[in-house]
């Protein structure tokens, strides 16, 4: 290698790829580590979800909104720069659809909707009668649904892949198969060096994003936090013909459901057909640590209540199912930051189950705090230095 | 139910291991997911079919294990999913035939397991392949064997391994005109890796009376028997209508000016065959170095306690082995219950034998990586998906899609109906060869492309009713009849 690396990202899951290639477009040399395959962990179990409809009025809506118009961007720019197969996303402006299906459940809904439009969110109120005309295959039990035209969906792995292309275009390096197992740091306490599986790495600046495993990797890097996993399963049924679920289709009690800290299994309905015809039906959230076992109880309570949205579906044959690890904060706020402890390390993880949407803004955050520019975004609530991920890390560590 | 044992798989070496546990005192419940057992070996046509294959060895154990007290058949069953619990595994059933809206859901939780889940064909992708006409060796022995009907009228059967000769006999019986046996493997080669076990020949010597059958059949019939050639691509429009064969050089490449061209309606292939793992994997097992087999112990444990593999699982080695191997693995898991049960000697002599026979053949029919070069841009590796070898390169070159999990979400390969169990095993062998830098080489997981969480389609609706917990008897099924019968 004619030089060091400017940045080293640990990590290329689409928030490490999303890093990388937003550091690379300010022009510094970037090199990035994977201890497996790019894009093989938490980003290759995603439904490839970029939301606003699941967000209430806060910072992560702020940075959910700006990452949706950075999408919006950078996709055409990726377009150009390595031509359309490269930049194939299979982006789709779907919008999404939240529906209630009990009076309760009406009045919450129509109350977050309401909130979310004084944020700026388009979130327009159906009459319950009118549903149908979106979604015709829909349960006739509607109390009462919520369209957000802004809600879209890409492929998570291609958007990793992609992005990692334009690293490597523009003369990156991407080294899958390295993990990478600590720091070497400078006599003044600076970040020197990281130390790798294939050798050590020198560099001034490294990134973590190890989403769920970023605590692990903290830990080795001498300066722990709290990040942890929620686990998530996904059921995808075989191909359907076109049409018969149009939008991300999914029950209110989702919202509660995210935001959420209890670990027991929580499940709602979350509906949506992706551009090879398959169905995918979610989501789970449950809190086993790193237990990657597939329960069929979990899996029983996604078929019940998505067959329960689309009577339709109950005919349909399941083809596989798949689960993946959340990584999240106590706070349940994204982590994007310079480490307050040791100078040259930066941590971008605990998006928890927003990390597709979130990448786009994530990464250009990271890069303008990294090179010193004006950040697009407040990062004050992102910040490293807050005790929901400071707080307790030593003694877990 | 402390004492119930199932086994999953009625081939040889399932329904060995069930007689086995159950003659020593437990409670068996045998797994399939045809209407009689038998498996593949002694596929066995539906009733008023003339029963030709089988052989009085056969209809002893059929008659045997159906007038067993312990042990109880669930026909035309599968296994969906199976799970972790304390102390053992649950075994997610449904009962009925596949297309069937109406399937018995039951629930297992057996004190031991025997998985005896068999294999099924390889087949390598060649132009064409994808055209009606061409099928497994497997597929049209099933045909043969089990519907007696043959596959097609000139039929040419090519692939490697001494598996090739049964299905030519079966193709035989059932009137085909064969035009030909190819081997892919040249008789040097193969004659090399039995000489580096000569051991292994010896204790397979009793296999030689066969294979002299076989090709004394071949002769009667003037069916050209040729080593180290292969299909090289199918014609057709609708159907298969011709193929060209080649002569190979000895890792597989194609000998400039060898190509010909014959007329036929169907072509099998077979190249040998790749362990069903999904339930091993889901119980936790250790595969062995290859990746494709499960690892097991001389009493066929495998790594996780209380599941035992026989078979064709653990390592392709023909339906003797695989009998012994289910004798020792049912005798294992009878005293993982804590049953007395006798040393099975003989059986633990006869596996010996056979496995170093079994590694021989393997040594003897490898499948070379020669076959690659058959390729072109547009050959389907993943039929389900329609995936084709060019589209498996962009992924692997362009997008760096290394292997597994990745591979297939970008390439769609391995996605659809058969979720990876045909093409998966291809599509990594060409990826992995696609990357000439070993340190662009993530470390592969064989483990994880056989893991397949729902090991058999159901319904959505299937799903949102099924039990999750089994009965006071050891059994949850909706089912009324059950209760009484277990």
């Amino acid at each position: 290698m004619a030089a060091h690396p400017d940045v080293v990202v640990v990590g290329a899951g689409v928030v490490g790829a999303a890093c990388a290639e937003a550091l690379t477009a300010a022009g510094l040399r970037v090199t990035v580590l994977d201890r497996g395959a790019p894009a093989s962990g938490t980003t290759a179990a995603g439904e490839g979800n970029v939301l606003v409809s699941d967000k209430e009025p806060g910072p992560e809506l702020v940075l959910a909104q700006h990452s949706l118009r950075r999408w919006r961007v950078l996709l055409p720019a990726l377009r150009e720069e390595l031509g359309p197969e490269l930049a194939e996303v299979e982006w789709d402006a779907k919008g999404g659809l939240v529906v209630a299906t009990t009076a309760a459940g009406a009045g919450s809904l129509t109350a977050f909707a309401a909130a979310q439009r004084q944020a700026g969110v388009r979130a327009e109120q159906l009459a319950p009668d009118r549903v149908g005309e979106l979604e015709p295959l829909l349960t006739p039990g509607i109390t009462a649904a919520v369209h957000y035209p802004e809600d879209a969906q890409l492929h998570p792995v291609l958007a990793a892949t992609t992005l990692l292309a334009a690293v490597r275009a523009r003369g990156g390096a991407v080294r899958a198969g390295v993990a990478a197992l600590g720091l070497r740091r400078a006599a003044g306490g600076a970040v020197s060096a990281v130390v790798t599986s294939a050798g050590d790495l020198p560099t001034a600046a490294v990134v973590n994003a190890c989403g769920p495993w970023a605590g692990a990797f903290a830990t080795a890097a001498g300066a722990p936090i709290t990040v942890l996993p929620r686990r998530g399963v996904v059921l995808v049924t075989g191909p359907l013909p076109p049409g018969t679920v149009r939008h991300k289709v999914y029950d209110a009690d989702y919202v509660g459901a995210v935001a959420s800290g209890d670990a027991d299994l929580q499940t709602s309905a979350v509906v949506e057909s992706t551009r090879a015809g398959t169905v995918l039906v979610g989501s789970s959230r449950q809190r086993v640590g790193f237990d990657d076992t597939i329960r069929v109880a979990v899996l029983r309570e996604l078929a019940r209540k998505a067959v329960a949205l689309f009577p339709v579906l109950a005919d349909v044959p399941v083809q596989r199912a798949y689960g993946g690890f959340r990584p999240y904060a106590p706070d349940h706020l994204p982590v994007i930051g310079p480490d307050p402890r040791v100078a040259g390390l930066w941590h971008v993880t605990g998006h928890e189950g927003a990390g597709i949407g979130l990448a786009a803004a994530t990464g250009q955050l990271l890069a303008e705090l990294l090179t010193g520019a004006e950040p697009h975004v407040d990062p004050t609530p992102f910040r490293v230095d807050r005790p929901a991920v400071l707080t307790g890390a030593e003694v877990r560590a | 139910m402390a004492r119930l044992i199932a086994v999953v798989g009625a081939g040889p070496a399932g329904m060995a291991a069930a007689l086995a546990a159950a003659d020593a005192g437990a409670e068996v419940v045998l797994v399939d997911a045809a209407p009689r057992v038998g498996g593949q070996y002694h596929r066995q046509p539906p009733p008023g079919l003339a029963d030709q294959h089988a052989g009085p060895g056969f209809a002893r154990l059929e008659a045997e294990l159906a007038g067993h007290p312990r042990v109880r058949h669930l026909a035309e069953t599968v296994v969906w999913a199976l799970e972790p619990r304390p102390g053992g595994h649950r075994l997610h059933l449904r009962t009925g035939p596949a297309d069937s809206p109406h399937r018995t859901a039951r629930v297992l939780d057996p004190a031991a397991l025997v998985l005896a889940t068999g294999a099924h064909d390889r087949a390598l992708p060649f132009p064409g392949w994808d055209l009606p006409g061409v099928v497994t060796a497997g597929a049209a022995q099933a045909l043969a064997k089990g519907q007696r009907v043959a596959v097609g009228r000139r039929v040419l059967l090519a692939g490697t391994g001494p598996f090739l000769f049964p299905v030519a006999q079966s193709l035989i019986e059932v009137g085909a005109h064969l035009v030909g046996v190819l081997e892919a493997n040249r008789v040097g080669a193969t004659a090399a890796g039995w000489l580096a076990r000569p051991a292994a020949l010896l204790a397979g010597r009793a296999k030689l009376p066969e294979l002299a059958g076989y090709l004394g059949l071949l002769a009667r019939h003037r069916i050209a028997y040729r080593t180290g050639h292969a299909v090289l691509a199918a014609h057709g429009t609708d159907r298969v209508e011709a193929v060209t064969t080649a002569r190979l050089t000895r890792d597989w490449r194609v000998v400039p000016g060898s190509a010909r061209r014959i007329a036929v309606d169907a072509v099998c292939v077979g190249f040998g065959f790749t362990p069903q793992l999904e339930l091993a994997v889901a119980a936790g097992c250790d595969l062995d170095a290859t990746g494709t087999c499960v690892r097991v112990d001389i009493a066929q444990a495998t790594s996780t306690p209380g599941v035992f593999a026989a078979g064709e699982l653990t390592g392709v080695g023909g339906a003797d082995l695989a009998a012994a191997e289910g004798r020792v693995a049912g005798a294992s898991a009878a005293r993982h219950l804590g049953l007395a049960v006798p040393v099975p000697r003989a059986a633990l002599r006869q596996v010996r034998a056979g496995r170093g026979f079994a590694a021989a053949l393997a040594g003897a029919y490898p499948v070379r990586p020669g076959w690659r070069s058959w390729l072109t841009e547009d050959t389907l590796v993943c039929r389900c998906e329609e995936v084709s070898y060019g589209a498996l390169c962009q992924a692997v070159r362009q997008r760096a899609a290394l292997g597994g999990r990745v591979l297939r979400l970008t390439s769609r390969v391995g996605l659809g109906p058969c979720q990876g169990r045909i093409c998966g095993r291809n599509a990594a062998e060409l990826a992995e060869a696609l990357l000439c830098r070993a340190d662009q080489r993530p470390p592969l997981t064989p483990a994880a492309s056989a893991r397949r969480p729902i090991a058999a389609p159901i319904r959505l609706g299937e799903l949102a009713t099924t039990p999750t917990e089994p009965s006071e008897h050891g059994f949850a099924s909706t089912d009324p009849t059950d209760r009484s019968e277990a």
